[in-house]
């Protein structure tokens, strides 16, 4: 494949495409299938047919306004339509060359004026499982680009360049990553895709791998290419059955194409893809844990060093990323890492997609410029607390985040800003609270969710999220004291130092950004056995201890 | 001196030490007489950073470092004594003894026992975090040993040895966090597992959670150290 037939393929796309009058793109994310988007699709497709009209009628991925699903996208007018069912398929199709819908109609200017695509740029777009749709909006230009005209030295540059941070959570600067790997000794070399995304309120990487999963195969492939690899591994966990389904026709397609395999676009370059399924371990997203997983292992980390760049997959170096990280790749080959450099903010470029949900309007996928204020993207993106409810606090970064009140929602969005104020950008789950949330129960449910996530290697970690768990239910009970409230503080300064990975050192997260912007309502619950959100029964005093309730 | 010397300097609570690349601190630590305290960590077998009892400081960084899993570089400068990190280690051992029904008085390894022993060293005098009081069984199925998760504090000493010395990989860890359980083959009874009969889990066991039945009362001593000799007599043959 060369770059020329890569742009043969785009006009024949585009050449069909333009014998349409009319594009009626309907969208086929998990969200909107749940609502029976497949039979809009074909009752649309019917409708169709039988009025005679000229439209093209595409499945296609996510189109982020999840709240408002099923989503119809009608092109070249730009209109979208929301909650559209099977019945309102005649409509739409009536309506096709006249005026819109107007009970339909999504008109949400904030929402989408505000926002950045980037790695979403072809979500909702393109059909995900034709590659010739991806082909058409530019894709595997990058990596024909990178292994024909670029050493693998200079691809890494421009990423570097780029300034690209790690989407995973961790924010490690991707460039220097990649050098590392490119640097580490070894004729074997592996390249993974870390698909297992579990944090409760997350589903960033599912979109992006049901949207457009070319796009993440393409920019492993580049990254195989800049750093010496030849296999590579997407590993998503089996709760995603469309993500890998996706996944693997368009695996297929790619090889058929000669863009995996061997000697991609006529060079020496080789690369193919496997999928490997997990199990649904939250631990598992680590990276070593991730690793022993894919080796056939009990998922467990190990301590690093050494990392697995050094020493990873099968003891060899290897190069592991998010599957957001993947999907930057392409347009920054594409356009330069100048380009990527110009957005966002100093030391966080670009832009990132947050799963919104919770207490809040507009709840999907958002991809904004990093540096954009929290309040901009609750308020105008997220359009506000519904039923006029006041507005308590946002969780960020999972469950191992922080909860931020109101007063810190001027902070721009960027790793650093969330980590000095007591949370942390995780991989962009944000879930919004209002004023019927208990700050105290929150904490309990995320530390709940880090126990029964523990993977029991260490012991900070497995006994110690239990204990927390217990204390915090004592709180909840109205049974708890000033000295458990102690011992809860003391315990989270341990379980945070001493814990092996990632996943115990910031379990303590959700309790100390609580206890920091919320220890009234701790307080509350122990000196005056009061709930002001109402939420805690306070009366349950005999409620069952911890260990029974896990048993 | 370079840094792809042989030997290298470095500094563990004020003393000057010196040590071969590729050392361990806690290797180092103990070659000075430095007492670090351990759990999962047995010479002769593979470290695994688990029981995080002996992680240290290290100028320069905030975090904590396991000792056991550490190399060692030149100039380093080591702590492993500071308040905060006893702090952590007995609240671990707080931890690790309201997981499980730990009840020194009638256990067979009382006196003997690696986590009674820590606790005295390290000053544990009592337990504030509440007890979790979980039913366990205890597994007496098989001719020879006892195996009483009571007392199991989940070092993985007992997988480990039998993997990498005996080399049977009887033993195995089921579940995760706090419901994790130390198993035999496919979760099958001691008795009618794989297992050799070669003991040698019961002597790396820190606790009293392996034990053998042939001796009488509740003065169970063991003897760990047969491994690094054993491990040498193999490499000599």
């Amino acid at each position: 494949m060369t770059i020329e037939e890569l742009d043969l393929i785009a006009k024949q796309v585009r050449a069909e495409n333009a014998k349409f009058d009319y594009e009626v793109n309907v969208c086929m994310g998990t969200g909107c299938l749940s609502q029976n988007s497949d039979k809009l699709k074909d009752a649309l497709a019917k409708t169709v047919e039988d009025s005679g009209k000229n439209a093209l009628i595409r499945r296609t991925g996510c189109m982020g306004l999840c709240a408002a699903g099923p989503l119809v996208l009608v092109d070249p007018d730009e209109v979208l339509y929301q909650h559209v069912e099977e019945g309102h398929a005649q409509k739409i199709v009536d309506s096709l060359g006249g005026k819109p819908v107007a009970e339909l109609q999504c008109e949400l200017r904030d929402h989408f004026d505000q926002q950045v695509h980037v790695v979403l740029e072809n979500s909702g777009q393109i059909d995900p499982e034709r590659i010739e749709d991806y082909i058409a909006h530019d894709g595997y230009r990058a990596l024909l680009m990178a292994v024909n005209d670029m050493t693998p030295s200079g691809v890494i540059r421009q990423i570097t360049e780029s300034g690209l941070r790690g989407r995973g959570g961790g924010g490690y600067p991707t460039g220097l990553k990649w050098s590392t790997v490119a640097k580490a000794h070894g004729e074997t070399k592996y390249v993974i895709c870390n698909g297992d995304e579990g944090d409760p309120g997350a589903f960033m990487d599912r979109s992006v791998l049901e949207s457009d999963p070319q796009r993440v195969i393409e920019g492993m492939a580049i990254a195989a290419y800049a750093v010496g690899a030849n296999k590579g591994y997407v590993y998503v966990r089996a709760e995603y059955p469309l993500a890998v389904s996706r996944l693997q026709a368009c695996l297929r397609d790619a090889r058929r194409r000669g863009l995996l395999g061997s000697n991609i676009g006529n060079t020496p370059f080789s690369f193919d893809v496997e999928v490997r399924l997990g199990a649904g371990a939250f631990v598992c997203g680590e990276e070593t844990a991730l690793i022993a997983s894919i080796e056939g292992r009990r998922g467990t980390p190990r301590p690093r060093p050494p990392y697995p760049a050094v020493s990873g997959l099968w003891g060899k170096p290897t190069l592991i990323n998010n599957v957001e990280t993947f999907a930057n790749i392409a347009p920054i080959i594409r356009n330069g890492g100048r380009w990527f450099a110009a957005m966002g903010s100093e030391r966080s470029k670009g832009t990132k997609v947050f799963a919104l949900t919770g207490k809040i309007k507009n709840t999907g996928l958002v991809e904004v410029p990093m540096g954009i204020k929290l309040r901009e993207i609750i308020e105008k993106i997220g359009g506000g607390v519904p039923d006029g409810r006041k507005f308590k606090a946002v969780q960020t970064g999972g469950p191992s985040g922080g909860c931020l009140p109101e007063s810190m929602l001027d902070i721009g969005v960027s790793y650093d800003a969330l980590m000095a104020a007591g949370s942390i950008m995780g991989s962009g789950g944000m879930i919004v609270m209002d004023d019927t949330s208990c700050m105290v129960n929150v904490a309990r449910f995320f530390v709940e969710f880090c126990m029964t996530e523990s993977c029991g290697k260490c012991i900070p970690c497995r006994a110690g999220t239990a204990q927390m768990y217990t204390i915090l239910t004592k709180f909840c009970t109205g049974t708890g004291t000033m000295a458990d409230l102690e011992l809860l503080e003391e315990l989270c300064d341990t379980v945070k130092s001493a814990s092996l990975c990632g996943l115990g050192q910031t379990a303590p997260n959700p309790v100390l950004s609580t206890l920091k912007y919320f220890r009234n309502e701790y307080i509350d619950h122990i000196v005056h056995k009061r709930c002001t959100a109402g939420v805690c029964n306070m009366a349950a005093s005999t409620a069952k201890p911890a260990e029974e309730v896990l048993a | 001196m370079s840094d792809t010397a042989e030997v290298k300097t470095l500094v563990i609570d004020g003393q000057e030490v010196s040590a071969v690349r590729g050392q361990t601190i806690l290797e180092v630590a103990r070659e000075n007489d430095i007492q670090i305290p351990t759990l999962c960590h047995l010479e002769g077998l593979t470290d695994v950073g688990a029981c995080r009892l002996c992680v240290v400081e290290i100028k320069g960084s905030n975090k904590l470092f396991p000792a056991c899993v550490t190399s060692i570089y030149e100039g380093m400068e080591v702590s492993t004594n500071s308040e905060r990190l006893q702090k952590h280690r007995r609240m671990i051992l707080e931890l690790l003894f309201t997981e499980r029904n730990h009840i020194c008085s009638v256990c067979v390894a009382n006196g003997h026992c690696e986590l009674q022993s820590l606790a005295q060293d390290l000053g544990l005098t009592h337990v504030r975090l509440p007890y979790r009081n979980p039913e366990l069984t205890i597994d007496a199925s098989h001719e020879r040993f006892t195996a009483d998760h009571n007392r199991c504090i989940l070092c993985t000493r007992c997988v480990r040895v039998c993997a990498e010395v005996e080399g049977a990989h009887v033993w195995d860890v089921m579940g995760r966090g706090i419901n994790s359980m130390i198993i035999t083959d496919l979760h099958e009874n001691w008795g009618e597992s794989t297992c050799t009969r070669c003991g040698k889990c019961v002597q790396v066991c820190p606790t009293g959670a392996l034990y053998d039945k042939g001796k009488i009362g509740s003065d169970h001593p063991k003897y760990p150290d047969f491994l690094p000799y054993l491990n040498l007599m193999r490499e000599a043959r």
